[in-house]
């Protein structure tokens, strides 16, 4: 869908449903939209981000097709929700990249096999890799530290800085004139809301994950997925500091807080996005949105791949394909962190964001003569 | 055309609230159930689809129906709205079946919303369905199918005939033609309001003007079945519930958001732009319910709604916008009024200055058009306490009975309130299910 449209569908719907609001009470996008006349583009951003895509509102919808309204929320928003990411994205050039998902893929693809090959070459030769013997220091005896750390650290600073900047530009778009009182006293509750995925909980019993029945699988996915990457940054810093402060060089044994922390995160990672790709897989098409699932399939492969690398070098380490693997599974990591900031990842800080406001809105109205002054149709 | 041989205990014909109640009622004791709905899948579920909330007599608090709010409270509002001659003691008795109406949905799976959650208000008397009509509807087709209610879509019953052993013979169209033996029928397909013709017929040509509000498989042709079959009538098939909806929606299923309810903040006029309006002007609940019959009474059954940007800001916000210009002669051009007359109109609107009411001080002006939106009819068919359709001449039909808004008027000879369709709807699509399964048991 072409940009504008994607706005105006988004508009045309949220109309609807501001007059309806008979689905209030399934998620914040509703209450956002309580007496609600006009839609400019940064607040239609904040609200599809503010949607967490759990269909429920397209099985509950009295308007949806056949009928001639024709609503289907959960697409529109997801439509918008990617156009927001391609607006907001810094570097801009990356933004083709949520306009034609695919493209993201390709460039993870690239920049990994990039960096095998860069790995490769300043290994000296490529047949040595195939030699090298486990023990202490093997890990650098295959790849020598400073082109280790030189392309995972220029990789993960280059995610670091172009999702905090395009984090920075969506917030400075949608942030709510609200007192800074209410945003701090937010803070909380937003982080509450984002930790525990409270609304993926659709207030019991669960979402639409798949079709018309209810379910905590993506959920529970979720989870696992996310508090498998927390684990595995956690078992990368540790890496760090056995390393560089206790000046013992990798590789670690399973006893150890690096691989330790590593091996339950990768296992988190394994199952959680496969658990969401199997979601993906089996989900009616009708509320989805091609595009957005496009992202998230690449996005979810993205992280088995790293993850599944990494376990394939931890287990066989000891052997003569140590060295192959330690060259694929860097590359996949920094193909990972060269696509980071054009991925479903801005996922994370842009829907933190969104929750963020919707909790600040919240606290500023909390208190105030009319906050729940937004009638409701019935009859 | 096949004939099942085996009779199913209940055959519920329709599939909205009543009759996925009476349904599941009926094989919670034990019936073999089989259930008709004449739309498809996509649109089941009849008129509930577009209904929030339901109203529910209980003693005490409840996580979502806070305070109390008792039988004779229910009983006398009642009263209120609907003409004298009401049947009270069926009434009473539907009324005091609403008390466990909520537990009984929530334990079929339906969701209720607590107050504290969205924006719904703090409601005594009514408790809201969490995602609407709706929801519950998906809901309850889920335990439906569960527990073994066998359902059709797409099966409309258009013959209804008497069995030697009491039972019934229902001829059903649709995919494929066929007819279902049943010992008892239980009919719930909504009442007469969605048939053009039968509208024209007790409203005259202007009823081609209105927007039926409801869904367009609800047309009382079973309703008419049950009549040609002996029934008695209740009601008058020329009152009705109908209220000024947006021009623009469609002419079947627009539901709640083509509702106008900006009227008390503009003014009104009809198309030759004079000046339309009701006596008082009340911003309460219900003043759209009497636009609806004033602009049925305008000249082609259309009127138009005048509003400037802070009338508009004032009002709930609406699902189609409104029509907008830059000055009032390029909005009649656009409306297609007459340019000097309604500038009379509104000159004079803004001299009256009454009350609580802005002028319109404009420009930019905008513009709704209206026509009367009929929600529901006060007619149809007459039963006993057990849902039994009664005769003409005189007692009651064992086997066949009747739930939902197709005997609504057994109770609501006028008016309405809020949340009494679906109560109605459940209440008594329980009794009728609970009653056909015990007379099928024998
Ligand atoms: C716009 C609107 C809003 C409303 N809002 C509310 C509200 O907020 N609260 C409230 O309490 N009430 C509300 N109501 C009223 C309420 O929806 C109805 O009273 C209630 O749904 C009636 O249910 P029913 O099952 O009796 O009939 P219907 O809902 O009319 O269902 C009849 C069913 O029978 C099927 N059918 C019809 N003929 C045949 C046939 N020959 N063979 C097979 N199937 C057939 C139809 O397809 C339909 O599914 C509203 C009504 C409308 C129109
Ligand atoms: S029922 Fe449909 S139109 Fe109404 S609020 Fe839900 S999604 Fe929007
Ligand atoms: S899909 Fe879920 S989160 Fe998104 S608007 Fe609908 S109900 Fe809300």
């Amino acid at each position: 869908m072409p940009p504008d449209s994607a706005a105006s569908e988004a508009e045309r719907v949220l109309r609807i449903c501001s007059a309806c609001m008979y689905c209030d009470g399934l998620c914040p996008v509703f209450p956002a939209l309580a007496g609600r006349h006009a839609y400019p583009a940064n607040d239609l951003n904040y609200l599809a981000n503010l949607c967490h895509n759990c269909r429920g509102c397209w099985y509950a919808c009295q308007y949806a097709p056949p009928h001639p309204f024709a609503v289907n929320l959960p697409t529109a928003l997801a439509a918008l929700r990617r156009e927001s990411y391609a607006e907001t994205v810094w570097p801009r050039l990356l933004g083709r990249a949520f306009r034609r998902p695919a493209l993201g893929a390709v460039l993870i693809v690239a920049a990994a096999l990039a960096a095998m090959i860069a790995i490769v070459a300043a290994s000296g030769s490529p047949a040595a890799l195939w030699r090298v013997r486990a023990g202490p220091g093997s890990f650098y005896a295959a790849v020598p530290w400073s082109v280790m750390a030189g392309l995972a650290g220029v990789s993960i600073a280059w995610a670091i800085v172009s999702m905090a900047a395009s984090t920075w530009r969506f917030w400075r778009a949608i942030a709510p004139k609200v007192p800074g009182r209410a945003l701090w006293l937010a803070a909380g509750p937003a982080l509450r809301d984002i930790v525990t995925l409270r609304h993926l909980g659709g207030g019991g019993p669960g979402c639409n994950d798949e079709d018309i029945r209810f379910s905590k699988r993506r959920r529970l996915f979720h989870h696992l997925m996310a508090g498998g990457v927390a684990l595995d940054v956690a078992a990368t810093l540790a890496a760090a500091a056995c390393q560089d402060v206790f000046s013992w060089p990798p590789p670690y044994p399973l006893a150890s807080l690096p691989v330790g922390l590593g091996a339950v995160g990768g296992v988190g990672v394994v199952v959680g996005a496969a658990g969401l790709l199997a979601l993906e897989a089996r989900a009616d098409r009708a509320p989805s949105e091609r595009g957005e699932s496009v992202l998230n399939v690449a996005f979810l492969v993205a992280l088995e791949v790293v993850a599944l690398s990494g376990f394939a070098l931890f287990a066989l380490r000891d052997t003569a394909v140590m060295g192959p693997l330690l060259v694929v599974h860097i590359g996949t990591v920094v193909g990972l962190f060269v696509g980071l900031p054009a991925m479903k990842s801005l996922h994370a800080p842009f829907r933190a964001a969104a929750l963020l406001r919707a909790a600040a809105e919240q606290k500023a109205s909390e208190g105030k003569e009319g906050a729940r002054a937004a009638r409701v149709l019935s009859e | 055309m096949p004939a099942t041989a085996d009779p199913w205990d209940v055959l519920v014909i329709g599939g909205g609230l009543a009759g996925l109640c009476a349904a599941i009622s009926a094989r919670k004791l034990g019936a073999s159930v089989r259930l008709i709905e004449s739309a498809p899948s996509e649109s089941r579920g009849g008129n509930a689809r577009h209904a929030r909330n339901f109203r529910a007599a209980h003693g005490a608090p409840a996580w979502h129906s806070p305070g109390v709010y008792t039988a004779d409270e229910f009983l006398s509002e009642l009263r209120k709205a609907s003409a004298p001659q009401f049947d009270e003691g069926l009434a009473q008795e539907l009324i005091a079946d609403t008390t466990g109406l909520a537990s009984w949905l929530m334990d079929c799976g339906v969701r209720l919303q607590d107050p504290r959650v969205g924006v719904v208000p703090f409601s005594r008397r009514t408790a809201f369905l969490l995602g609407g009509g709706k929801a519950m509807l998906n809901a309850l087709y889920q335990t439906a199918a569960g527990i073994g209610v066998v359902v059709g879509y797409g099966a409309e019953a258009v013959g209804l005939a008497d069995r030697p052993d009491g039972g019934w013979s229902v001829e059903v169209a649709g995919a494929e033609r066929q007819r279902i033996a049943a010992r008892c029928v239980v009919v719930a397909a909504g009442g007469p309001g969605a048939d053009p013709e039968w509208l024209r017929a007790h409203f005259g040509p202007a009823a081609d003007g209105y927007s039926i509000r409801g869904c367009a498989y609800s047309n009382g042709h079973a309703m008419q079945m049950l009549i040609e079959a002996g029934a008695r009538t209740v009601g008058d098939p020329t009152t009705c519930h109908i209220v000024a909806v947006d021009a623009r929606g469609p002419r079947f299923d627009g539901g709640i958001v083509t509702r106008i309810t900006a009227i008390p903040y503009g003014l009104v006029v009809d198309r030759d732009a004079a000046r339309v309006d009701i006596e008082s002007h009340d911003v309460g609940r219900t003043h759209y319910a009497r636009w609806g019959p004033r602009i049925a009474r305008c000249p082609g059954g259309v009127a138009f709604l005048i509003l400037d940007a802070g009338a508009l800001e004032r009002a709930a916000p609406t699902a189609l916008p409104a029509i907008s210009a830059d000055t009032i002669a390029a909005l009649a051009g656009t409306l297609g009024l007459d340019a000097d007359a309604l500038a009379r109109a509104l000159e004079a609107f803004n001299a009256e200055r009454s009350g609580r009411r802005h002028p319109l001080s404009g420009p930019p002006f905008f513009a709704f058009p209206m026509r009367p939106g009929l929600t529901f009819v006060h007619y149809g068919v007459a039963v006993d306490e057990r849902m039994r359709v009664r005769r003409r001449d005189g007692g009651t039909v064992a086997t066949l009975f009747a739930a939902g808004m197709i005997m609504a008027a057994n109770i609501l000879r006028s008016g309405y309130l809020a949340g009494l369709g679906l109560a109605l709807a459940a209440v008594s699509g329980r009794r009728a299910g609970e009653a056909a399964a015990r007379h099928a048991a024998g």
